[in-house]
């Protein structure tokens, strides 16, 4: 059986921050496993700028952002394998994973990394009725046809949602001379970053439709139209507000979700809120020795917290690689998301063991306006920030201090909320 | 005066700005958290710009395109004469970043370069 102290599962962003990180904070064996032919994962086809600025204070294009990471791997002579597909992780960590060349591989780690990213919701997850014919693409679909294989999936085109990636196609598409007709999104606020409305669609007048959603997709063997209709409060189509748009082509931008299937079979706990796993301060996941990072953890906006957050899990990795079970055994206390905050990553916190000062992540359930962000240790609340605006769409951070925290004698539970004004 | 409401697309904090405008001249911009904001505000309400970013064809290489950009920004209603010029544009592999795939782009002055290596 092949040895390594660090299996990092994912060549992305996540996985090559990861692996970095791990080797400057002493781990000296080190593996990556990508499933593509090349690392950097999803970076790859986000050819658009806007990259970088936190990581690099510069604005970068993905390939560029990756390729500066990928530079460093090889530098570091760190090992990858690409075109190998990882099947299964044990409790005791043994990663057993394939690929043409090797056939299949079994490898002994002391701890694994979990970065394998998301996946896009895809038409059967939404239930749209209607037909199943040929052209109805994810967004991350097309954007991989367009930018990497250099074919157009369509020349007219409806895309359904307004994350980023569906906002990112709408001016890519265009460019390319398709049209795009419309944006349809069900709730009643986009999901995507402001700049993304701004250059991706105001610049190119494409209208988006909020409350709105895809009631039909018309077409046998192709796409010929898709019927849109508003949503009411419950997000049911209000019967009579049907319109129907001619095109061939149909994106769908609806949202993503941590891929966690390998997670799962392992054995990890996972958060129902983000569906990815449950971890404490040191990203350790609920089977010991096993970290998670990046979109497999929960879905980012951007790719600089994936960095930063990856970065974290790698040093943890490395740590718990030197001091093994050596670590002592201290108290945990869970992160309570409440009122309006859907989850929190990490989700428990060791105050011993904490660094000075913790970055805590998390995500909004509704638009919030003049709100403040609580954060209450026991009953106690130490922190009362005031936002004119929170919006599901945008990630949001709390820090917390070590020294706050074991200020508190015993302390029980730590909570963070929204309060509204 | 004129006043003018944008949304920064400096970085994805995406501040809303109000820009008070004289005579077609920017004279006060508020709402900004940085330098950039201030500079995107100034740029947005007299001459708009973009960064433009596609893709070209790529002979002889591990995969059938690479990624391009501008170099720097553009005026906003050059977007699509730039997007032209790269129209039937193709290079031989290896590409490097930042190599130069087009000069001048659509007479904007910046140049349209690779994003990525194409081995």
């Amino acid at each position: 059986m092949i040895k390594y102290d660090i299996v990092i599962v994912g060549g992305g962003p996540a996985g090559l921050s990861a692996a970095l990180s791990a080797k400057e904070n002493g781990a000296e064996s080190i593996l990556v496993l990508e499933r593509d032919k090349e690392l950097g994962g999803i970076l790859n086809q986000c050819i658009h700028n806007g990259f970088g600025l936190h990581t690099f204070q510069e604005e970068l294009t993905g390939p560029e952002y990756a390729a500066r990471f990928i530079e460093k791997l090889k530098e570091a002579q760190i090992a990858y394998k690409l075109d190998t597909m990882v099947i299964s992780i044990s409790s005791d960590k043994v990663v057993t994973a394939m690929n043409g060349k090797d056939g299949i591989l079994t490898i002994q780690a002391k701890a694994v990394i979990l970065a394998m990213g998301c996946r896009e919701r895809s038409r059967g997850a939404l239930n749209i009725p209607g037909y199943r014919p040929a052209g109805v693409y994810s967004a991350g679909t097309a954007q991989r046809l367009v930018n990497i294989e250099g074919l157009l999936p369509g020349r007219e085109a409806v895309i359904l949602g307004s994350g980023d990636i569906g906002l990112i196609m709408a001016r890519r598409l265009t460019l390319e001379g398709a049209k795009v007709k419309v944006v349809v999104e069900l709730l009643p606020y986009s999901g995507g970053l402001k700049r993304n409305i701004v250059q991706c669609l105001d610049d190119f007048n494409i209208p988006l439709k909020l409350s709105h959603t895809v009631v039909d997709i018309d077409g046998k063997d192709r796409v010929k139209g898709v019927t849109i209709a508003q949503v009411d409060q419950d997000r049911k189509p209000i019967p009579g507000t049907e319109q129907y748009y001619a095109c061939d082509t149909l994106l769908l931008s609806c949202g993503l979700i941590p891929e966690n299937e390998l997670s799962q079979e392992l054995g990890v706990a996972i958060h129902p809120a983000t569906s990815g796993p449950r971890v404490d301060e040191s990203f350790q996941t609920s089977v010991e020795g096993v970290f998670a990072c990046g979109n497999v953890l929960h879905v980012h906006d951007l790719v600089d917290f994936v960095s930063k957050e990856a970065k974290a899990a790698g040093r943890h990795a490395a740590l718990f690689v030197r001091d093994g079970a050596g670590r002592k055994k201290c108290r945990e206390v869970p992160i309570l998301a409440e009122n309006g905050v859907r989850y929190t990553v990490p989700c428990s916190i060791h105050p011993e063991q904490m660094e000075d000062a913790q970055t805590v992540r998390f995500r909004v359930g509704d638009v919030y306006r003049n709100c403040f962000i609580c954060v209450y240790l026991d009953e106690n609340c130490i922190s009362r920030k005031k936002r004119l605006v929170a919006v599901p769409g945008e990630m949001e951070e709390v820090i917390l201090q070590k020294k706050d925290l074991q200020a508190v004698l015993g302390l029980s539970q730590i909570t963070v909320r929204i309060e509204e004004a | 005066m004129e006043t003018r409401e944008l949304i920064c697309i400096g970085c994805p904090l995406g501040c809303a700005l109000k820009v008070e405008i004289d005579q077609g001249k920017p004279v006060n911009i508020t709402g900004n958290t940085c330098k950039r904001g201030e500079d995107y505000a100034r740029k947005e309400v007299v001459n708009p710009t973009r960064i433009v970013t596609s893709t070209v064809a790529v002979e002889g290489g591990s995969q059938r395109t690479v990624s391009v950009k501008t170099r720097e920004d553009i005026p906003k209603e050059k977007i699509f004469e730039v997007i032209k010029a790269l129209k039937g544009v193709s290079v031989q592999a290896p590409v490097h970043i930042g190599d130069v795939v087009v000069c001048n782009a659509a007479d904007t002055g910046v140049d349209v370069v690779a994003t990525r290596n194409v081995i």
